[in-house]
């Protein structure tokens, strides 16, 4: 998994005790704690969820956006291994170890949230398993890749103890393993879109589509660029590494053409749903509608120059608003379209946004003690 | 380069090629009525909201009560949750003298499952927890099966499905038209503590029947109303026709529903929402068997996958060498 044209990965070292890490696993371990309160209590003595809004945050935010944010590996192994653009080589290890971060705590977030959680196998077990249902090609799909990736990332692992031989084997089927890691995102991101079709009416139409899972695909894809070039800002702050300009420029022109699409999709579908006038009401719907929008739109008018592109502010900038729309276009479909009857609300409840924080430091904790520990980011060349 | 990119594209040509010649997957219809659906009639007009069946419903569903007073003396609840499976909902306009009136009036609403022929959280649930009968079509739960992940809650377009929030050990709760009762005779406790025979049992197709029987009465005029499990031991009284709405709640919405309701006030007054005659499950499931009926879509994109990363893994290990 290196290049020629590349320096090689290499663990970057250094201290793992920093105030950084420190407050991320205080952080982390808050969110333990209301877990345990969750699980001798039930679901209700820490969230506000209810009948009307049963699905909160930790499946809109957890799950949801939480595996959309951690696309940035699906996006880099199509680029790299799909599309051959050999460049953005660099990349994928990095962008992948935070997939298998962010999916895996995404799997891991969904045991939380389950009701009957010692009955999950069921969903894996044929005469339990209920393939017409959207969760299970969902569940089905998302384990799968959990799977996979660990697979793809493996050989940072035997790179650090030395196996080589299991390295050369893994080397053979890699190519079904990079397939499958390209596949599977595919089908369960657009799945998560798909799971609001069966809702009906309930959503608002600005959002309920039969378009919903290509919606859902075309975000997680753009998304993954922008979690890569957010990333990539962040960890050369963070570490103190020098930015892959060169790199992140090009990447984000593909992002924004990406994105480009999407905005025609999602435009042409309103207008063929005869949809459109929904967006000029005075409603929370059309203004929360605007937000998600203007967030999609603006990183198209932040690097419309080629200059543009180079600039690092403006691409972390540019990168966040996209993150921020996906974000929205997730939270407007999935609750503030969500209309299930009158005297239902939903506003998550402070342990419940806890619990979904700590999550998220436990993802970048875990992310800086193996990029610390382990061949990740590429090596520095010395001058 | 340029030989990859060929090759990419001799990959997506053989794929687009495939697809193109791939059968395409028939769009999945309402599901039909079961041969001998069983369902229940609620007939607002004859509804005097004593909440007798909500009351029997608890007792024959072993249901804790809920309170919505200060003071706790007896079952209060206001709406269907995960401790009650059946409410009487009251509508009221104006000054709330004319039972069954639009305007100045008040009608009563039972709010329970409805036992869609072809139902949301059926085509919702992951691990087949919900179920429907396929001979008696009633939509039942195994809670021993269920993972808790309630997208039935959220699907159902009714609200129906409720979950147990209070609980580390929760279950759904839904009306099961008291299949338990059945084994020994018995029917829907709803049904056979109806005083005015509001809420009536029995097969599908005679409800039908009766409640288009009903809608032709001219209103005003007297007829004859069963009561408790229509076919069943005649506990029949003569009473005073009402002016129904055209409309049989539940003979088409989502492909039509074993409960069907009739109403003086218009059903959306009530609660009941307007909804178009395909089914969510329909829609959702030809989606879904178009993307992955068979899984044939998925392997040609997986072989298209493999066929251009083998190709691209080779390179890189030669640049390598």
């Amino acid at each position: 998994m290196s290049n020629a044209h590349h320096p090689a990965p290499a663990p970057l070292g250094g201290k793992l005790v920093t105030p950084a890490t420190v407050i991320l696993a205080a952080l982390a371990a808050i969110a333990f704690i209301i877990l345990g309160i969750r699980f001798v209590f039930g679901l209700g003595s820490v969230t506000n969820i209810n009948d009307g809004y049963t699905w909160g945050i930790w499946v809109v935010y957890d799950v949801m956006i939480g595996s959309a944010f951690a696309c940035g590996g699906y996006t880099m192994a199509m680029l790299v291994y799909i599309f051959n653009k050999g460049e953005y080589h660099p990349m994928v290890r990095p962008a992948l170890l935070a997939s298998l971060f962010g999916y895996t705590l995404a799997g891991a977030s969904v045991i939380f949230d389950l009701g009957r959680y010692w009955n999950t196998w069921h969903m894996f077990w044929p005469g339990y398993a209920q393939v017409n249902s959207v969760m299970f090609e969902v569940a089905v799909c998302i384990t799968a890749y959990i799977v996979v990736m660990w697979i793809e990332f493996s050989p940072a692992f035997l790179e650090k103890f030395g196996l080589k031989d299991l390295k050369k084997k893994l080397n053979k089927v890699l190519f079904l393993i990079i397939a499958l890691g390209v596949l599977l995102p595919s089908m369960h991101q657009s799945s998560l879109g798909s799971l609001l079709v069966v809702f009906g009416y309930q959503v608002h139409p600005l959002w309920q589509t039969i378009m919903l899972p290509l919606l859902y695909l075309m975000t997680a894809v753009t998304i993954g660029f922008a979690i890569v070039i957010f990333e990539a800002c962040l960890s050369s702050s963070g570490f103190k590494r020098p930015l892959e300009m060169h790199i992140l420029t090009k990447l984000s022109r593909l992002m924004t053409w990406v994105l480009a699409a999407y905005l025609a999709v999602r435009l042409i579908d309103l207008a063929v749903r005869g949809a459109l006038g929904y967006m000029f009401e005075a409603s929370v719907e059309a203004f929360w509608f605007w937000v998600e929008m203007a967030l999609f739109i603006a990183p198209l008018v932040l690097l419309a120059k080629p200059a543009d592109r180079m600039k690092p502010a403006k691409l972390f900038i540019a990168a966040l608003c996209l993150l921020l729309a996906g974000f929205m276009l997730r939270i407007n479909s999935y609750l503030v379209g969500l209309e299930t009857g009158p005297g239902w609300h939903y506003f998550p409840s402070v342990p419940e946004i806890m619990v979904s924080i700590g999550m998220i430091s436990l993802e970048i904790l875990g992310y800086i003690v193996l990029v610390r520990y382990l061949p990740i980011l590429p090596k520095e060349e010395t001058i | 380069m340029s030989m990859n990119r060929r090759g990419f594209l001799k990959g997506a040509l053989a794929g687009g090629t495939l697809l193109a010649t791939a059968q395409p997957v028939a769009a999945r219809d309402n599901k039909t009525m079961p041969p001998e659906a069983l369902g229940l009639l609620y007939d607002a007009t004859l509804c005097i909201g004593c909440k007798a069946c909500v009351a029997a419903c608890k007792e024959s569903n072993g249901m804790p009560p809920e309170f919505s007073t200060p003071e706790q003396y007896w079952d209060t609840p206001l709406d269907i949750s995960g401790k009650t499976l059946n409410v009487i909902k009251m509508y009221k306009s104006g000054n709330g003298e004319n039972k069954d009136s639009e305007k100045d009036g008040y009608a009563f609403m039972k709010v329970s499952c409805l036992h869609c022929v072809d139902p949301s959280c059926v085509s919702a649930c992951p691990v087949s927890a919900m179920t429907k009968n396929p001979s008696n079509g009633i939509v039942g739960y195994d809670k021993d099966i269920c993972i808790g992940c309630r997208y039935c809650v959220a699907a159902c377009p009714f609200g129906v499905p409720r979950f147990q929030y209070d609980t580390p050990f929760p279950q759904i709760s839904k009306c099961q038209l008291c299949r338990h009762r059945m084994k020994d005779g018995k029917y829907a406790a709803c049904a056979e503590v109806c005083p005015t025979g509001a809420t009536l049992f029995g097969k599908v197709s005679e409800l039908h029947a009766e409640a288009q029987r009903r809608m032709a009465l001219k209103p005003g005029s007297t007829t004859v109303y069963p009561r408790g499990k229509l076919g069943g031991v005649d506990q029949s009284y003569e009473g005073r026709v009402a002016q129904y709405v055209p409309h049989i709640y539940g003979e088409k919405e989502v492909g039509g529903t074993q409960m069907i309701k009739l109403s003086a006030v218009p059903f959306e007054k009530v609660g009941m929402p307007k909804l178009p005659e395909r089914s969510y499950a329909a829609t959702s499931e030809t989606m879904q068997h178009t993307l992955y009926g068979g899984l044939v879509l998925p392997l040609l994109f997986l072989g298209g996958l493999s066929y251009i990363a083998k190709r691209n893994v080779k390179d890189d290990e030669n640049e390598n060498d």
